[in-house]
């Protein structure tokens, strides 16, 4: 399912003008990563995806829906949204009533609903905790009890915004191997990060956004190889590839793994 | 300075200690990281360097905490505040809630403290400055980006000028260089005010460039204690889940292939990862 952006203007109601002139699409399957200093306008974009904000001039529109047009209710059911703050998100009292929320909604019947919130919580690594008290969680796991409701709606777009904060190494393994799968699945894939090892562990392409606009859109290798249109939006590449860089690799990485190619190459007996 | 002697402290109803028998002393003027996987006790140990634990969590604490020589729990929290900056994990349950522009709430503490408006101008100018925040500071606290918020926290904590900061994940939701001006401000604030600095973080790279000491919680007890660069590249790290970057990983699975100096310690930042490769290189070339 297609994602449309077509001349996207925002302004908050305060008057502020936090998005201009966006446009871009994103075919289905993609895995896309939106990275950009604080302020920059991502989650109001991606909050754009799902209908919860609505263009103050210009369109955006998943498959053959228009957002303007249709309710954030409607919305769900193309579109899983994971917010920044889970706090915004999570209001039943038991973890399982949270993340079976959303497919009651779909109108499932409860035995639906009952696979659909074990495969949820099994896949974040929670199937212990379904009859906790989502507050009783430590806010690591909060975050994945919102991800679980995400993934329970089995939406074919999930929108991310920051999964990573406060995971530690197991829980950001975790995530990556979770974000991979669901690609494997044919999932169209957005998340916003500022975690640019993550975002190059995981993801094909790379939006960088400044101010409100887009400053670069394009492959990871690509985007990450620009060091100094990067450094304009006060942005650093991933380790490796400085790394690389500094060591003159011939190819820019982005990965431990192509590193390690890399730099194994240049080390090949010449002939 | 801070002294902690064999605490221990379990939240109410809990089955197991949060924190168990944790002993250390933390000298002035340091800057001292906390690491540990999710639940380890990071939060707990801030809360309770903060007065947090026992003064609004009860439970059951025993040993002994000073912070100054004062014995943190017999010391009221209205005392403990006004030496001891507390930045909580979710910068949201910072805000007071009571002021309508980002400027009235960083000067929220400072009002409190009946602070002359000329003096207060002036504190609060310098963290906006600080944390770049000009363009959102007459704006609400509530209408503003995650880690807008995030910088707000830090400077109405900042703004009070607190002898010991204690900071939970300030870097959590902020930008690459929004992190590392964190890192910044705190080593000047260690540097040249005395200021003691506990830190609880994840960035390995920022750690290892400005902490002088880390120290790995695990399961409530302290399990690594030592200089970034020892506690950051052992092996222990990965084991109990905590996050690695990507120099450590790419030299650790580099001198499996002997492709990484035998002689040398892993690298935690770009530096050390570049001078290392590069002499992996040099000794293979002397060799061919
Ligand atoms: N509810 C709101 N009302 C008015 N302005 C807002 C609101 N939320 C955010 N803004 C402003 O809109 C701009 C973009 O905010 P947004 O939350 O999209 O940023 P972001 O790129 O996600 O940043 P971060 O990395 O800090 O999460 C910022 O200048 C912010 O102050
Ligand atoms: N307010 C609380 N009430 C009861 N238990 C808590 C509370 N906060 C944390 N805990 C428990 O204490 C342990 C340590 O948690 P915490 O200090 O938050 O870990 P970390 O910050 O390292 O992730 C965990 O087992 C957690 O469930
Ligand atoms: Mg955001
Ligand atoms: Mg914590």
């Amino acid at each position: 399912m297609k994602i449309s952006v077509n001349d996207l203007h925002f302004a908050y109601p305060n008057g502020v003008e936090v998005l201009r002139e966006l446009s871009f699409e994103i075919s289905s399957g993609e895995r896309v990563a939106i990275i950009g200093q604080n302020g920059a306008g991502k989650s109001t974009l991606v909050k754009h995806f799902n209908g919860l904000l609505k263009p103050s001039r210009g369109f955006v529109t998943i498959g053959d829906w228009d957002t303007q047009s249709h309710t954030v209710a409607q919305m769900a059911q193309r579109v899983g949204f994971l917010f920044q703050n889970p706090d915004e998100q999570i209001f039943k009292r038991r973890v399982f009533d949270e993340v079976a929320f959303g497919p009651s909604n779909l109108g499932l019947s409860p035995e639906e609903i009952e696979r659909h919130v074990s495969a949820a919580l099994s896949r974040v690594g929670l199937s212990d905790m379904r009859e906790m008290h989502p507050y009783d969680l430590l806010p690591a796991r909060r975050k994945l009890v919102a991800l679980a409701s995400v993934l329970a709606m089995e939406t074919p777009i999930l929108v991310l915004d920051e999964p990573t904060i406060g995971q530690d190494g197991r829980g950001l393994a975790r995530l990556g191997a979770l974000i991979d799968d669901l690609t494997q699945q044919g999932k169209t894939i957005i998340t916003i990060s500022h975690d640019m090892d993550f975002c190059a562990e995981h993801f094909e392409r790379i939006m960088v956004m400044k101010q409100g606009r887009m400053l670069i859109d394009g492959a990871t290798h690509d985007v990450f190889a620009r060091f100094e249109l990067l450094a304009e939006a006060f942005l650093e590449p991933p380790q490796m590839t400085r790394l690389g860089r500094a060591l003159g690799l011939p190819e820019t990485v982005t990965t431990v793994n192509e590193f390690l190619g890399a730099y194994a190459k240049t080390r090949e007996p010449r002939h | 300075m801070i002294q902690l002697d064999h605490v221990t402290y379990t939240y109410p109803q809990a089955k197991h200690p949060a924190l168990s028998d944790i002993s250390l002393e933390i000298t002035e003027s340091s800057l001292v990281a906390i690491v540990g996987p999710s639940g380890a006790g990071k939060s707990s140990l801030c809360a309770l360097l903060a007065g947090f634990i026992p003064h609004h969590f009860h439970g059951i604490l025993q040993g002994r905490a000073l912070v100054h020589g004062q014995d943190i729990a017999n010391t009221p929290l209205a005392e403990l505040v006004t030496h001891v900056g507390y930045v909580f994990q979710n910068p949201f349950t910072q805000l007071s809630g009571a002021k309508l522009t980002t400027r009235e709430e960083i000067a929220f503490g400072l009002e409190n403290l009946g602070v002359p408006r000329l003096e207060m101008a002036e504190r609060v100018d310098r963290v906006i400055e600080l944390f770049s925040l000009r363009d959102i500071a007459n704006r609400s606290p509530y209408e503003i980006s995650g880690g807008e918020m995030q910088r707000v926290a830090l400077a109405s904590i900042f703004v009070m000028k607190p002898r010991v900061l204690v900071l939970d994940e300030p870097t959590a939701q902020l930008d690459p260089l929004g992190a590392r001006q964190v890192f910044e401000a705190i080593r000047t604030l260690t540097n040249t005010q005395s200021v003691t600095v506990i830190i609880v973080e994840d960035k390995t790279e920022w750690i290892a460039t400005f902490a002088d000491r880390v120290i790995t919680l695990h399961e409530g007890r302290v399990v690594l204690d030592g200089s970034p660069d020892a506690v950051l590249t052992s092996p222990l790290l990965a084991e109990i889940g905590i996050r690695v970057s990507h120099y450590t990983q790419a030299a650790r699975a580099a001198s499996r292939h002997r492709l990484w100096p035998s002689e040398l310690a892993l690298p935690t930042t770009l530096d050390k990862a570049i001078d290392g490769f590069k002499r992996a290189r040099k000794k293979y070339e002397n060799l061919g």
